[in-house]
């Protein structure tokens, strides 16, 4: 059989496996976001957002969009893989790939596409709760779509990084709850880093998360804190590294072979 | 070109314990093959090793004719595995998952459901196509796995303890089954702690202990080793006024059961004689012991021996 063919099969296997996981258990993984963000918009947009006015020259509650969005696309690509690729692990059933003539390259694009795949969907359905609180005016569907599909990329990869060293459930939880929740929230989903002292705004540029949260605002709003190719730039810099790290991990075996 | 070939395979744990210790093993293509060894003498490790489940440390592995390093994909695409413990998503419907293993080998969907559809009727599991796997019994469990590995159509298929845990009938049922693919040109190594099972199955045998390959040879040769059997006997008259049996050393059980052991240079048929001549007629005779097992018990102790001086 052509070696790419059966390539292309154990990608489909993989992906689609991943697709039905995370659509059979939709009440666990599709309906949560959707009205955390709903109650965002009722609470910062409308409550507190009233109150705020404007910021960066456009209406508070449209200006937190970009960042809700964006939020939820990060939280549930990362979570998609990460919980995925444990529970194979931890139930054994990663055996089923590693035994098969499937390379590494394979394995990963098929769990990051399904962490895409997942994040693609409650995008869609958070962005579908936001136009009913915001009039959507997009400045750039492309950058919009790249923004969207890269950052899912980039935290699909990072799931699937601490999905390989993770050995107990309580590792899966803790990088999200320690590490990504507050990068997502100190990038600048609720507040433009003009409005912090100087050092903090210097501080924030070390946060990777800003870059795609701006980036993801000029496509959406136009409007960004920082020069978006330099956000280009940085997230696909970070795509190239995990996407090395992760296949290094995959040829070594750590986490995953004795 | 055999089906398996191990080199010098070597195996050291990451905590310094030494699985493997230069293991040199050869399987012809269509053998039914057996590797025995006690609990940790490295059975799992050199299986996982050949099906790329655990790195070597050193040695080759070839699988007909691919070299593990060169053409790992060659090796894989050739094997069929069934594990020692249950390694499928307990959460998916049954025929999911031979399809989906199907589709790792690259073999397209429509094909690879009337793949599966084959394998679990093979193998009585069709009806239970749509149910979790984790309701199925344990018995059940197991002849998904080697539906779940044949699904590829592999040429080496390797069992590791596959009958553990399976009542009687259901693995005599797998035995027949087993056999049946053996004969149609499958591979089989089988490693199992039942040793009748070897004994009836496989025509080759290795016995791996302490990480070393104690006995390589055909399953005939080496029951030919053995110099003694033990025989339970039950008569029909009452064992209390036998005496001597002529060289045979008996014990008595009970007053219709009798151990005799019978060593190289005699034989059953005279031992009945002996009986006959003594008034006492046979009913029904077994082997004490499993004889594989007898001779099995024998080398992992001297191989013990030799290495604990």
């Amino acid at each position: 059989m052509n070696r790419w063919l059966r390539y292309r099969v154990a990608f489909q296997t993989i992906l689609t496996k991943e697709i039905l996981r995370f659509s059979r258990i939709w009440v666990q993984t599709v309906l949560p976001p959707a009205i955390t963000t709903m109650l965002y918009y009722v609470i910062f947009g409308n409550l507190i957002g009233q109150r705020i006015g404007e910021m960066d020259g456009v209406r508070y509650i449209d200006f937190i969009v970009p960042g809700l969005i964006l939020m939820a696309v990060i939280t549930n690509s990362y979570s998609n893989v990460v919980s995925s690729f444990f529970s194979s692990k931890y139930q054994r059933h990663v055996e089923e790939l590693l035994i098969s003539p499937v390379p590494n390259w394979v394995i990963l694009g098929g769990y990051v596409a399904g962490g895409v795949a997942r994040g693609v969907v409650v995008g869609v359905v958070v962005t579908i709760v936001s136009l009913f609180f915001s009039n959507l005016d997009i400045n750039s569907y492309g950058w919009t779509l790249a923004v969207f599909v890269l950052t899912s990329i980039l935290f699909a990869l990072g799931g699937f990084i601490n999905a390989v060293y993770a050995r107990s459930f309580d590792d899966i939880s803790i990088v999200p709850t320690f590490v990504l929740t507050p990068l997502t929230y100190l990038g600048g989903v609720f507040y433009s880093i003009g409005m912090l002292p100087e050092v903090w705004q210097k501080i924030s540029l070390a946060n990777p998360v800003l870059y795609m949260i701006n980036a993801f605002r000029y496509g959406l709003l136009g409007v960004t804190d920082i020069p978006i190719g330099l956000a280009l730039t940085i997230i696909l810099l970070f795509i190239a590294g995990l996407t090395w790290f992760s296949l290094y991990l995959l040829a070594r075996g750590i986490g995953i072979k004795s | 070109m055999s089906a398996l070939l191990l080199q010098d395979l070597r195996k050291v744990y990451a905590n310094g314990f030494e699985a493997l210790k230069g293991i040199d093993l050869e399987v012809a293509p269509g053998d039914f093959f057996a590797l025995l060894g006690p609990n940790g003498a490295g059975k799992s490790t050199a299986i996982g090793i050949v099906s790329s489940l655990i790195n070597k440390s050193s040695g080759r592995v070839e699988v007909f004719g691919h070299d593990l390093d060169r053409d790992p994909e060659g090796v894989k695409s050739c094997i069929g595995l069934v594990p020692q413990e249950f390694n499928f998503n307990q959460w998916e419907p049954v025929a999911e998952i031979v399809v989906n293993q199907a589709g790792f080998y690259g073999i397209p969907r429509s094909l690879a459901w009337q793949r599966a559809e084959e394998s679990l009727r093979r193998l009585d599991l069709w009806d239970k196509r749509k149910e979790q796997a984790m309701s199925l019994s344990g018995g059940m469990k197991r002849r998904l796995m080697i539906a779940r590995a044949l699904v590829h159509r592999p040429q080496l298929l390797i069992l590791d303890e596959p009958t553990a845990g399976v009542d009687i009938e259901i693995r005599r049922a797998m035995w027949s089954f087993l056999s049946e693919i053996n004969q149609h040109g499958t591979t089989i190594i089988l490693t199992t702690h039942y040793l009748e099972e070897a004994e009836s199955l496989c025509r080759n045998i290795a016995i791996i202990n302490q990480g070393r390959i104690a006995e390589h040879s055909s399953m005939k040769r080496l029951l030919n080793q053995l110099h003694n059997e033990a025989f339970v006997i039950n008569v029909k008259q009452s064992l209390d006024q036998l005496g001597d049996l002529g060289g045979y050393q008996w014990q008595r059980r009970d007053e219709y059961t009798l151990e005799v052991e019978v060593k190289s240079g005699q034989s059953v048929n005279g031992l009945f004689q002996m009986l006959a001549e003594r008034g006492i007629e046979v009913a029904s005779l077994r082997n004490k012991q499993n004889r594989l097992e007898q001779l099995f018990i024998d080398m992992v102790e001297s191989s013990r021996k030799r290495v604990q001086p």
